[in-house]
């Protein structure tokens, strides 16, 4: 009988004890459960980047096994924001617009209520009347399932075309940027009916939950965060440990060779797109409400590259790879971005890390290919196997 | 020929390159459980029929039918041509040089192959025993656990040919074979060529005559996309059309 993949990858086991201490840890010293030593928007900010971590997952699913360079995936994960937006953004102003009408002197008719919540929502692009596309909002269930619904079935579209006209390579790669660029552009229009380049805003304030702070809510999505990298990264190891994962690794290295090992290398790969898609977008989904507000720009395509760079710089292949590098790469860019790092003056020019942080990404991304080409995965793999020796 | 019937018929078959007939009209027979040798001079098109057969190149005209009754593999693709039971081995040695050469024994082995089913895949004590088996025949028993990059070049070829018998395709299409091996080593590729071909159809494309004398059996030579002769190996090296293309340079 074969052993559990659990034995087989220790690296498993590993990874969820330190995901858990790190989320138990956080807690204990963050604002809403303990010590208070680290504030509420720096515990969203670990949230996110446990988001960023699961989204890494999915690209090293995508790339790293299957040799699919997917420049897209992170408009599935911000299809993944929106559909969930779109439910906190009309259920709560839903809450807003009926407890102003509550003194009114006649109660307010369904119809009185949708044309207040209509212009609350929409006013800023010109419009009070809901969308179509808005006709399940105030479902949460069904908001859910659209989460995983609607980027899974672009997936599927997409690489049902892509794939079956055996489209490879470069040529798939500047395809998915085309998609994630049009996708943008559409939602950018005001009438695409997800208010433009406005976006999505207040997704910090859960409805129902409006007397709760946000230092508990922030703990609340810590968690829910770290359970699905969690969930994600035992999914993803089982995935690959078996048969399966020998066949996507396969097509990676060779897929004329596997097809005529009878494999339709086109299902593996629809079925590997697909599934990655929808881990993005179940991060995309828990990102969104600790970020606050979501807009087109998230999904610009220059997003899917960093995504494919934080892979590369953590090592592709081996799914702590990613985890590190999307961790390092995004925690140190927000550190960069965020003016803390002192600037450095030079007499006649001023190093402002603010604009020279991508340069110093753009170097250490050449670093890293050409000095350590397994990433920083890589490194860790090398100390590993030095202290079994 | 009655206790033998036909497995694979190729008919009128030619395939242009660019304005260059690679393939012009060729038609041959292979039965049920036969070894046969292709040879003839670089160039003669003995790949591109193998792509043919297996869908990897579109014939402009002609018809192959395998199988009985015959089904018209003009109008499958490759995976689909590869489960009615045709596996073909490449002229460089391809095997996933990452993966083990149990993994790549493992992912051979005839089973379903839809996707579904391979995620839920796990390897019992029959399919085990078949790849050690294999493993026993082509020489690689105790490399099991190896990384099949860290194989020497024949030892390559040879854990192809296992991937081919753990296919357990009807049809063998195999393509020089030989290439690079030690004599030592292609005494035993014959042995096990001709061990395969005693349940199945075999064909091997080959270059040394030497080789072909050994595997002996019926050989068709080919010559600018076309059967110049068929027969004994006796027979073709006598014939006056192949010792002039062929033997006589
Ligand atoms: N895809 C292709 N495009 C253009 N020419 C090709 C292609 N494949 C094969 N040829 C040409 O067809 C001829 C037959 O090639 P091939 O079947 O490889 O010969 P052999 O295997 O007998 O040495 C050669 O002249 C080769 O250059
Ligand atoms: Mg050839």
């Amino acid at each position: 009988m074969e052993r559990s993949f659990l034995i087989r990858q220790p690296s498993v086991l590993i990874f969820i004890g330190l995901l858990a201490l790190f989320t138990i840890g956080a807690t204990i010293l963050s604002e809403g459960f303990g010590l208070g030593l680290i504030s509420t928007s720096f515990i969203k900010t670990l949230g996110k980047t446990l988001c960023l971590c699961l989204i890494a997952l999915a690209m090293d699913l995508v790339w790293g096994y299957c040799g699919i360079l997917s420049l897209g995936h992170f408009a599935f994960f911000g299809l993944g924001g929106y559909m969930i937006g779109m439910w906190l953004m009309y259920a709560r102003t839903e809450q807003i617009v009926i407890n102003s009408l509550a003194n009114a002197p006649l109660p307010p008719t369904s119809g009185e209520i949708r044309d207040a919540i209509g212009s609350q929502i929409f006013g800023v692009v010109g419009g009070s009347e809901i969308p179509t596309i808005w006709t399940f909002a105030h479902s949460f269930p069904i908001q859910l399932t659209l989460v995983v619904l609607v980027p899974g079935l672009l997936a599927l579209v997409f690489g049902w075309l892509a794939f079956r006209s055996r489209v490879t390579g470069v040529y798939l790669s500047i395809l998915t940027q085309a998609m994630t660029l049009a996708l943008a552009l559409y939602l950018f229009q005001n009438d695409s009916g997800l208010r433009g380049n406005n976006g999505l805003s207040g997704l910090q304030n859960i409805p129902g939950a409006s007397n709760v702070s946000q230092d508990t809510i922030s703990i609340w999505f810590l968690w829910a965060s770290a359970l699905a990298l969690g969930l994600g990264y035992l999914f993803a190891a089982w995935l690959v440990s078996g048969k399966f994962g020998s066949v996507i690794r396969a097509i990676r290295d060779d897929e004329t060779r596997v097809r005529y090992l009878g494999y339709s290398v086109e299902a593996y790969k629809l079925v590997v797109f697909v599934i990655t898609a929808v881990i993005a977008a179940i991060a995309g989904a828990l990102y969104y409400p600790q970020a606050g507000i979501i807009n087109p720009a998230e999904i610009a395509p220059i997003a899917s590259i960093y995504l494919a760079v934080w892979v590369a710089i953590g090592g592709r292949g081996r799914l702590y790879g990613a985890i590190i590098g999307a961790a390092f790469v995004s925690l140190i860019s927000s550190w960069f971005t965020s003016g803390q790092v002192p600037d450095v003056p030079l007499g006649f020019y001023t190093v402002k890390w603010v604009d020279w942080w991508l340069v110093l990404l753009g170097f250490g991304f050449v670093l890293v290919t050409l000095y350590a080409p397994k990433g920083l995965g890589g490194l860790f793999d090398r100390l590993v196997r030095r202290q079994d020796a | 020929m009655s206790k033998n019937p036909t497995l694979l018929e190729v008919s009128g078959v030619s395939v242009t390159f660019d304005g260059f007939r690679a393939i012009n009209n060729l038609s041959f027979q292979i039965g049920s459980a036969e070894l046969r040798a292709v040879i003839g001079p670089n160039g003669a098109g003995k790949t591109t029929m193998m792509d043919i057969i297996t869908g990897k190149t579109r014939p402009d005209t002609g018809k192959v039918t395998y199988g009985r009754p015959g089904k018209n593999l003009l109008k499958m693709n490759e995976s689909a041509i590869a489960r009615v039971g045709i596996g073909r081995k490449f002229q460089r040695p391809s095997v996933f040089e990452s993966q083990t050469v149990f993994d790549n024994l493992i992912m051979a082995l005839k089973k379903s192959r839809s996707p579904l089913d391979v995620v839920f895949y796990r390897r019992d004590d029959s399919d085990v025993s078949k790849v050690e088996k294999l493993a026993a025949e082509i020489g690689l028993a105790d490399q099991l656990q190896r990384l099949s990059g860290e194989l020497s070049h024949g030892q390559k070829q040879w854990l192809e040919i296992g991937m081919l018998l753990a296919q357990d395709p009807q049809l063998l299409l195999v393509d020089e074979p030989a290439a690079g091996m030690t004599p030592e080593e292609r005494e035993k590729t014959t042995d096990i060529l001709r061990k395969a071909a005693e349940t199945r159809a075999v064909v091997v494309v080959e270059h040394d005559m030497e080789f072909v004398r050994r595997l002996d059996c019926r050989v068709t030579v080919l010559h600018e996309g076309a059967v110049l002769a068929e027969g004994s190996i006796d027979h073709v090296t006598q014939d006056q059309a192949v010792i002039d293309v062929y033997l006589g340079r």
